[in-house]
């Protein structure tokens, strides 16, 4: 069900669709169900700078979209997170240009760092811009949110290059010999440690990252080094949910009570690492993976989506243009993210042969 | 019959060979399993389909907005008119090559000829009915049709329902086929000369620099200029675009609470130029309409599910700049991500006008306007 009637529905028969829960779902203490709430979730935008007052006309269009149907939802999200990479080279123009196609939002924005942003001013002017620090965390209606900068790297990489902008192209480039994989670094992994040691172990825990917190794809930084030392830290807690972008793609993984779930780009589609063949990759095997874009469809693979927080688990609400939406949410009884429609083999969607 | 009738029941060739042997530029006509065609089935359908006593004043009929003088459509009437000269909020579609459909309305609300033939009669806009009763009661009264629905349903005057009407007149629509355009015989008819050299100039604009075949999709062997998909084009929205949220809320809102989807878009023009979004819900639907046929267009002007551009030129020009009209109109947000200034000649708009005027059929091409 789309978007707007899920929400629709929710918002009219709440009570009645409560009265009918089985008691099991309803049980939880802190992130309760009466506190469930919403937020929509765009990522990966990339406005890139031409020249003078240019900019490439299909990533604006990709955002301006999804600005603009999120302010549609109903009942209203509580906010909106901004997974990274709102510029493609890190400029001010871009930056700029970017937030202010995204402060259209009716809502409050939470940002996170994205490569794109940072590797020309090492998060400068992305700081000015968003007026956030590049780590940070908050909580909401019970649950703890942890926003990571999960791009940073080795100090001796980004201190090896002549210019700024050899360094952000350089990050950019991808299967790169000259790349570098991402990292939290020691300062953040500590303070990472000293946050979550504030919080009790039923704390509902949701991280919002940029890369995944997983090592799936190094090639392209579908990696975050720290990954196992990450899992670690949110393994003692009984529900956290991990949300990245990056991928550009459909990715939901589970690893002991951390469920993964990736986010859609509005700029342009990714192809999944296994079509890489020259090296091996880890694409969660629970992961259904999306159908191949349709290339005559600009818009096909690209997407935005609204994350449903229920006692602390995530459902997440994909509109995908000129596609099927789908939403990947926890489902309880199977203990890991479950596509809600297309999980079972036979109920998938049968590739074209036709060519 | 009037005399326009029957020189298109001469174009006509026989229901049944025309679903297995189309003519000249389409694929064979789909026919449901539930309701093959059958000559008495169409004769009825045709029958119903210019009877006017369906509507509330007796004076309207299917075949109103539906002309086979002006391509079977209303032109050139921007939207339709009904009972009392009341006006709708969507120009006429054709039923020429409907058969054809995956979906029938400019929003897809209906699922086939079948179900769409029941609606106009009982709106309010349209036909005026109440509701369908009338129309039974009316058969059930006349002997021709009783006669009529025997012979190709095999049921007694009591036993007539709506599904029957239905299924008649979409078994009419079917035969509504119409290809062998100038189009048809240079392109897959290999007659060189069929078309213009700026008609074959403006084919090349169509497939390339116009953009025009990625929705309005044309076969190996066949053409049906269209992709069944909905797309938000950039017309009528920017009427409503600051008014969205609004209106998204409270169609929502009625359509929880019961209201006839096919009443409001037709009564409503602000809710109309949600588009698919009335159907399906989904946000990435605001605006969006079905990608109509090209087929006959030259004779079906004015042109988009609201009428509001007036030739084939205006509609080329609103293309070129990305979706807007005029060219400084702000561009809405929910515009389809395949719409984009295409930076055309002015030679290159002028043939691939050119190119759309070839695809009128013969059956179509004494009547309706042109550019």
């Amino acid at each position: 069900m789309n978007n707007s009637r899920r929400n629709f529905i929710k918002h009219s028969s709440a009570a009645a669709i409560a009265g009918i829960l089985p008691v099991s779902l309803v049980r939880i203490a802190t992130g309760q169900p009466s506190q469930d709430f919403s937020f929509a979730y765009i990522s990966d935008s990339h406005i890139q700078h031409i020249r003078g007052n240019q900019f490439v006309r299909n990533w604006d269009r990709g955002l301006i979209s999804a600005v603009a149907e999120a302010n549609l939802l109903d009942p209203k999200p509580d906010f909106v997170v901004f997974g990274g990479d709102l510029a493609q080279m890190g400029m001010r123009e871009e930056l700029d240009h970017g937030y202010e196609l995204l402060s259209k939002l009716n809502y409050d924005i939470y940002g996170l760092l994205g490569e794109h942003d940072y590797y020309l001013d090492l998060g400068e002017y992305w700081s000015d811009v968003f007026k956030r620090e590049h780590y940070y965390s908050f909580d909401h209606k019970g649950v703890h949110f942890v926003v990571l900068n999960s791009i940073n790297t080795y100090d001796e990489w980004i201190n090896k290059w002549e210019t700024p902008l050899r360094r952000m192209t350089e990050m950019s480039g991808l299967d790169n010999p000259n790349g570098s994989p991402f990292m939290l670094g020691e300062k953040q992994m500590t303070w990472l440690a000293q946050d979550l040691a504030k919080h009790s172990k039923d704390t509902p825990i949701i991280v919002l990252s940029h890369s995944p917190l997983q090592h799936i794809y190094k090639g392209w930084n579908f990696w975050t080094e720290e990954a196992p030392q990450i899992q670690a830290l949110l393994a003692p807690f009984d529900r956290v949910n991990v949300l990245y972008g990056h991928v550009h793609q459909i990715q939901y993984n589970q690893i002991g009570n951390i469920a993964f779930n990736s986010v859609m780009a509005t700029a342009w589609p990714w192809p999944y690492p296994s079509t890489y063949s020259q090296a091996t990759s880890h694409l969660p095997v629970m992961t259904v993976p999306m159908n191949r874009a349709d290339p005559f469809s600009e818009r096909d693979a690209t997407g935005w989506q609204l994350v449903n927080v229920h006692s602390g688990r995530i459902d997440v609400e994909f509109t995908l243009y000129d596609n099927t939406n789908r939403t990947v949410g926890f489902d309880a009884a199977a203990g890991h993210p479950v596509d809600k429609t297309f999980q079972d083999p036979r109920d998938r969607i049968i590739p074209q042969k036709h060519y | 019959m009037k005399p326009a009738c029957i020189l298109f029941a001469l174009s006509m060739a026989s229901p049944l060979a025309l679903a297995q042997t189309p003519p000249l530029g389409l694929p064979p006509v789909p026919i449901p399993a539930d309701n093959p065609q059958s000559e008495a089935k169409v004769a009825l359908g045709e029958k119903l389909f210019n009877d006017a006593r369906f509507s509330s004043t007796g004076l309207i009929k299917c075949a109103t907005c539906h002309d086979p003088l002006m391509g079977m459509t209303d032109s050139p009437l921007l939207v339709s008119k009904g009972i009392n000269d009341l006006t709708g909020t969507r120009n006429a579609p054709t039923v020429a090559n409907a058969a054809y459909n995956r979906t029938q309305f400019w929003d897809g609300r209906s699922a086939d000829l079948e179900d769409q033939s029941q609606h106009p009669f009982i709106n309010p806009v349209e036909m005026g009915l109440e509701n369908h009763d009338p129309i039974l009661a009316t058969i059930r009264g006349d002997r021709s049709y009783t006669r009529a629905f025997d012979d190709v349903f095999d049921v007694k005057p009591e036993a007539i329902t709506m599904d029957h009407v239905m299924k008649a007149i979409a078994s009419f629509e079917r035969t509504m086929i119409s290809g062998d355009s100038p189009f048809d015989r240079w392109y897959f008819g290999g007659e060189t000369d069929a078309i213009s050299e700026a008609a074959i100039r403006g084919f090349t604009v169509f497939i390339k620099d116009g953009r025009c075949v990625s929705c309005h999709t044309i076969e190996q062997d066949h053409a049906l200029f269209t992709d069944h998909k909905f797309h938000n084009i950039g017309i009528g929205i920017g009427n409503i675009d600051a008014r969205v949220p609004s209106l998204v809320g409270a169609f929502l809102q009625a359509k929880a609470n019961g209201a006839d989807v096919d009443v409001t878009v037709l009564t409503d023009a602000d809710t109309s130029h949600l588009g698919r979004f009335a159907i399906s819900e989904d946000l990435a639907d605001v605006g969006g309409f079905k990608t109509p046929t090209l087929r006959n267009i030259a004779v079906t002007a004015p042109y988009m599910h609201d009428g509001s551009l007036a030739t084939l030129r205006d509609v080329v020009e609103h293309y070129n700049n990305g979706g807007v009209t005029p060219a400084d109109a702000p561009v809405t947000p929910y515009l389809a991500g395949g719409i984009r200034p295409l930076e055309l000649t002015e030679q290159q708009i002028d043939d691939l006008v050119s190119f759309m005027e070839t695809l009128t059929s013969p059956q179509y091409a004494s009547g309706g306007t042109t550019r």
